[in-house]
């Protein structure tokens, strides 16, 4: 809704645009996020991590780089304005660190150079580049992408589960490990460790309902 | 027959293929009288497939407390 506002500084008459209509309020007053980094390590490692182990494909370096984000958003935590989630922000630094180390495995010149054969198998020379197209029904790109992308989005449902529903979910799902050495871990018994499971698991149904497609 | 509490708890075990056979048995057979467990067991399964299909990873909690660890120091 547009309101005349009268600007004593300049003496003019201006049109602005408020969110009245929308918000009820002015901009201003809407809460903004904040940054919690004690919290940080509970709530998004696990998926920044996938995020960065779908790209680098090296559990280690994985780790390293979410650890890496964790202080590069540290040390940057005053430039954060709070108009985007604590996770986006995370994972903004996220890909600027997987970029930096693409960089540096790539330093050397000789490895940024491609080198394509004709026939990885056969010795025929020649350089028909029409034969190294990619194979337009294949499906398989498109199934790695949607699959990192879901992989995401049930990362995102766990963190919104209780903490220890989540851990125990992550043991058994992620993990795979036995019920006896979850329960041993975590000190609960067989039919606690089921009913969390159970908890977990109708919660992650709703989640992923909402969040990604008709389950 | 068994109640639909134990249903869930014997379908969420079978996720992991950790249910007995008997315990199999007794969950087909409260399927075929009750509607809502039939649903939940077939959204339960449907979980399991993309559960696995995403190829889920995750940091262990040894590596999580070394993380928080290193973290902590730098707050």
């Amino acid at each position: 809704m547009p309101a005349i506002k009268y600007d004593y500084k300049n003496k003019s008459m201006k049109l602005i645009k408020t969110n009245s209509l929308i918000f009820g309020n002015d901009e201003k007053q809407m809460p903004l996020n904040k940054l919690h980094p004690n919290t940080w390590v509970d709530a998004y490692a696990d998926y920044l991590f996938n995020y960065a182990v779908g790209r680098v494909s090296d559990a280690e370096i994985a780790r390293d780089l979410v650890q890496e984000t964790f202080f590069a958003g540290l040390k940057s935590a005053k430039n954060y304005k709070g108009d985007a989630t604590e996770r986006t922000w995370l994972i903004a630094i996220l890909k600027r660190k997987v970029i930096d180390h693409y960089r540096k495995i790539n330093s050397k010149k000789g490895k940024a150079e491609v080198r394509m054969n004709y026939s990885a198998s056969s010795d025929s020379e020649g350089d028909w580049l029409e034969e190294q197209v990619a194979d337009p029904f294949s499906s398989f790109e498109n199934d790695a992408i949607e699959n990192e992308e879901l992989g995401l989005a049930i990362h995102g449902c766990i963190s919104k589960l209780p903490k220890k529903q989540s851990m125990v979910f992550k043991m058994k799902t992620i993990q795979g490990m036995s019920t006896e050495d979850i329960c041993n871990e975590l000190n609960i018994n067989p039919s606690n460790l089921w009913v969390m499971i159970h908890r977990a698991r109708t919660a992650l149904v709703g989640c992923l309902n909402q969040n990604w497609f008709e389950l | 027959m068994i109640s639909c509490e134990k249903a869930a708890i014997i379908c969420n075990k079978a996720q992991y293929s950790e249910a007995s056979f008997i315990e199999k048995l007794k969950l087909k057979f409260h399927l075929l009288t009750c509607k809502a467990c039939s649903k939940f067991t077939k959204k339960n399964a449907q979980l399991t497939t993309i559960c696995d299909k995403a190829k889920l990873q995750s940091l262990t909690e040894i590596e999580k407390s070394a993380m928080k660890a290193k973290l902590d120091k730098e707050i």
